[in-house]
């Protein structure tokens, strides 16, 4: 089958690819776009571990096609610190030791993102509902939503 | 080893020397490598839970264009049963390689019978539909009861059941019976005043690594392999995949990615013996990656399990006799973890009279592997319900009873040796003084309570510390980091050698780049590799102060080593580490310290959870309202990730107890081989997780470690089972509390 030709922007980078019509977003971003940060844990919307923005909104890349991101802007963990320094969130997840394996990691950290983007002053209870599609086996979670809150805190203290 | 000793880094909460790689993405998993020419390899899997394979017919698959290569069991060297150690216990290489690819029989639902490598994953994935597999569908076998009765179906018409004195003359689904036993339990029952026994169920549970297991290989014409991937144990992977290939293990090189979780389930093989089939008939670098699907149908899982337990108890308290009955699904091949569930069933308790007898039962189900302290949950389960039961009909308290039982210094254990110093009673009384004890229960809520015993492991570790001439240095272990090892190695070598933690890189080697290390698994890592990095830090020590010595013209002896610093006891001269290994080519050459150790003197780790729970009488819905896991580390090394693995296991306990279980349907298909329908705790279900590290230091390690990444798995099926019990007014007898279940309870009784 003859691939697709797409144009797009991949953190705020020009991006052009090749894509099969079955191929995910997630397969172009890993196998096209060597962009292996953005993990597969279930490839079907379960895990989080794919997280990505599409056009600022929060998605898994497992379950949007490669296709349709012609002339939008995605948003990977690759973009999330600048050149010189970390993400605040990123290095609350540090601080708080709140990641063991870190394969959720990147994906906590783009809904993360996300999340405080929308609301920066989340309850406990927010947080916790909001990251729900993010699963991680080894955390039990608790150091992940100290560092959501602290990230929060730190982050509107910044404003 | 003194209790009070001062400790100069070990005890702080270090930013992991690998964290930056995680947070931004840049760390590479077992599926993030891609190799020049490489290809894509996809497994088929038997949609039968029994069946005789009558033929295999591959013709069309090879025949097409996209296809380069495909592998069958035929593709593997002739094997005769041997039993090898590897991962958490030994493993019948025989059995390894007919799980890897099915011989003459499938024995579970997504047992692989042949890989298909090609261009794309797509065209291997499609051409799967191309291979004609004739079958001679059995009936399956699904329940470890089931399988044991005289008249089931047998998986194995080679398999007569061990432990017996005699030979059974017929093959049997039961693999091995055990027995274990000291004292009298008959005499005990006879001087109890109060006699409690029950049965209890566990069901098929996976450990639900987020990672898929995933590999990337290659295989060049002298034999010489690459194979990388996601294994808590290299060289383990190693040893497994040259015996299913007859080769040597000098040419097999196998490189640790970095891992997305394991807890027990990658400690064996898979798909790397396959994909490297497919890499030597295609000439090409073959990747294979597990959907999430076959990571359900095909991994793991743990023993789903029966069990009974019988305590006697007089009416002060003294438990006289305790019993115990398990039976332990293996899955297809024998192996389950029911040993472990005999030996450490009742060990929390000092009781002279003690029976056990249990049972490795094969059926119908994916090969288990080990999963967290595997087979102690479900043991100790069965046994934490039958005490906090005796406690509620004496009217005690059950920190007060267990107090009064507890596995101490010296305490006999049912499988040989007596305990030395641990800290189950230090745990029982942290417990008690808890915030969380001492809170009154919410009203309409139940609380449950348990305890929890592992032995944990120590075993083969090398490590080599290699300093650099700016007195930085490499911390070079073959212990694959699952879940923050790393920070620990650099602390411990950093209290050695005196220098900020953050000028020591730990890195995890390769197979050719280290002699042998057992992989991460049995709580062994930071105890075992630990030992080792702080012997191997210690020659450089060594190494540091006859270099100055060499520079001062004094002896070894006459120099002191202290913050990072060589003095001269018998002159003014000092020397840091820095100018040490900066002079050290004018000394004899650059400084490095290795040890090959195999550690004995693995300290058992105690815990106990207590749990609040509130359960919505109309859904059978359980809500987790509270929780605290203490647990003694011995001493922990960096107190954040000790935390972790408390809250983790908790987690993963809570998950077990509530609502995980494999569904199948009658013809023994797995129906929920996803995470939308195996449901793992989200953030949304917990509260907070509260700890509490007790430390009652480990003799037998230099700074009194203990291992921490087993034990908390162990009480959360009892203390959630427990509470559940408690706020409903029924007896759990059957894990996990999901809905339809506590609801039918509810209302059924």
């Amino acid at each position: 089958m003859a691939k697709s030709h797409v144009t797009t922007s991949v953190n705020g980078e020009p991006q052009e690819f090749l894509c099969e019509p079955g191929d995910t977003l997630l397969d172009v971003l890993r196998n096209e776009l060597n962009l292996t940060g953005t993990k597969e844990g279930c490839g079907s919307g379960d895990c989080g571990a794919c997280s990505v923005t599409l056009n600022g909104r929060l998605v898994c890349a497992c379950l949007v096609l490669g296709v349709e991101v012609e002339g939008a802007e995605v948003g990977t963990i690759e973009g999330v610190s600048s050149g010189d320094g970390l993400h605040v969130i990123q290095e609350k997840f540090l601080e708080h030791a709140a990641l063991q394996c870190g394969i959720c990691t990147p994906g906590l950290i783009v809904s993360t993102k996300a999340l405080l983007e929308e609301n920066p002053n989340p309850t406990e209870e927010e947080a916790r509902y909001y990251l729900a599609g993010n699963l991680c086996r080894c955390t039990g979670y608790d150091k992940i939503i100290r560092a959501v809150m602290d990230s929060a805190e730190t982050l509107r203290g910044a404003v | 080893m003194s209790e009070a000793k001062e400790f100069k880094y070990i005890g702080q909460r270090t930013i992991r020397p690998d964290g930056y790689d995680k947070v931004t993405g840049r760390a590479t998993y077992g599926a993030d490598l891609s190799l020049p020419g490489m290809i894509w390899g996809k497994t088929l899997r038997s949609p039968h839970a029994h069946a005789k394979i009558v033929s295999i017919d591959t013709s069309k698959a090879e025949a097409h264009p996209d296809v380069m290569a495909v592998a069958t069991f035929q593709d593997f060297v002739t094997l005769q049963s041997e039993s090898i150690a590897g991962g958490e216990g030994a493993a019948d290489v025989l059995d390894v390689a007919r799980n890897c690819l099915a011989d003459d029989k499938v024995l579970y639902h997504g047992h692989a019978i042949a890989a298909i490598a090609a261009r794309t994953e797509r065209a291997a994935k499609d051409a799967l539909a191309l291979i004609d597999v004739t079958y001679e569908i059995l009936p399956p076998v699904m329940d470890v009861e089931e399988a044991m009765k005289e008249s089931a179906p047998v998986l194995h018409e080679d398999m007569f059941t061990n432990g017996y004195d005699e030979k059974p003359s017929k093959a049997s689904n039961i693999a091995t019976r055990v027995e274990m036993k000291m004292g009298d339990v008959d005499a005990g029952f006879a001087d109890a005043d109060v006699i409690v026994e029950r049965e209890f169920r566990t069901p098929t549970a996976h450990q639900g690594y987020i990672e898929p297991h995933a590999c990337t290989v290659t295989y060049s014409e002298d034999g010489q392999s690459m194979v990388w991937c996601c294994t808590q144990g290299h060289f383990d992977v190693r040893t497994l995949t040259a015996k299913v290939l007859g080769m040597d293990l000098g040419k097999l090189k196998v490189i640790a990615s970095e891992i997305g979780g394991g807890f027990g389930g990658k400690t064996v093989i898979y798909q790397e013996p396959v994909a490297l089939v497919l890499s030597k008939k295609s000439g090409r670098p073959v990747k294979m990656v597990m959907e999430r699907d076959e990571v359900f149908i095909a991994t793991g899982p743990t023993s789903a399990a029966k069990l009974k337990a019988k305590v006697g108890i007089k009416k002060d308290g003294t438990i006289t006799a305790m019993q115990g009955w398990m039976a332990y699904e293996a899955g297809a091949f024998k192996g389950s973890p029911m040993m472990p569930g005999v030996m450490t069933m009742f060990t929390p308790y000092d009781c002279p009279n003690v029976l056990v007898e249990g049972f490795d039962v094969v059926v119908n189900k994916s090969k288990v592997a080990a999963y967290r302290a595997p087979g102690a949950p479900q043991a100790e389960y069965a046994a934490e319900m039958v005490i906090n039961e005796l406690a509620e009909m004496l009217g005690m308290d059950p920190i007060e009873l267990r107090l009064k039982n507890a596995a101490k210094e010296g305490t006999q254990t049912i499988y040989g040796p007596k305990l030395k110093r641990v800290g189950l009673i230090e745990c029982l009384e942290a417990a008690k003084n808890s915030p969380h004890y001492q809170s009154a229960l919410p009203e309409g809520q139940g609380r449950g309570l348990a305890a929890g015993f592992w032995f944990n492991v120590g075993g083969q570790s090398s490590v080599t510390v290699n300093m650099n001439p700016d007195g930085t240095g490499t911390i070079v272990e073959g212990s694959p980091d699952i879940g923050g090892s790393r920070a620990s190695m650099q602390m411990m070598a950093a209290e050695v050698l005196q220098i900020e933690p953050k000028n020591l890189k730990p890195i995890i080697a390769d197979t050719e780049n280290l002699p042998y290390s057992q992989g991460t698994g049995g709580s062994r890592t930071t105890f075992a590799t630990g030992m080792a990095v702080i012997e191997a830090s210690e020659k450089v020590v060594a190494q540091v102060k006859e270099r100055a010595a060499a520079v001062w013209n004094v002896t070894a002896e006459q120099v002191e080593y202290a913050d990072g610093v060589a003095r001269n006891t018998a002159g003014e001269d000092a020397m840091t580490l820095a100018e040490v290994c900066k002079s050290a080519e004018k000394t004899g050459g650059q400084i490095s310290g290795n040890a090959n150790i195999n550690a004995r003197g693995a300290g058992p780790s105690f815990a106990v959870h207590i749990c609040d729970v509130a359960v919505d009488k109309e859904t059978g819905k359980v809500d987790v309202t509270r929780y605290t896991a203490i647990q003694d580390a011995g001493k922990a090394i960096h107190p954040g990730y000790v935390e972790g693995q408390l809250q983790g296991g908790a987690v993963q306990g809570i998950g077990w107890a509530l609502n995980e279980e494999y569904v199948y349907n009658a013809d023994g298909v797995m129906e929920n081989p996803g995470f939308l329908d195996y449901r793992i705790p989200l953030a949304s279900d917990l509260p907070m997780i509260e700890t509490i590290i007790v430390e009652v230091p480990n003799a037998f390690h230099p700074y009194g470690v203990r291992g921490v990444g087993e034990t908390g798995i162990i009480p959360p099926l009892g203390a959630v089972g427990y509470a559940v019990g408690n706020a409903i007014g029924r007896k759990v007898e059957e894990l996990p509390c999901s809905p339809p279940r506590v609801l039918a309870l509810i209302q059924n009784g």
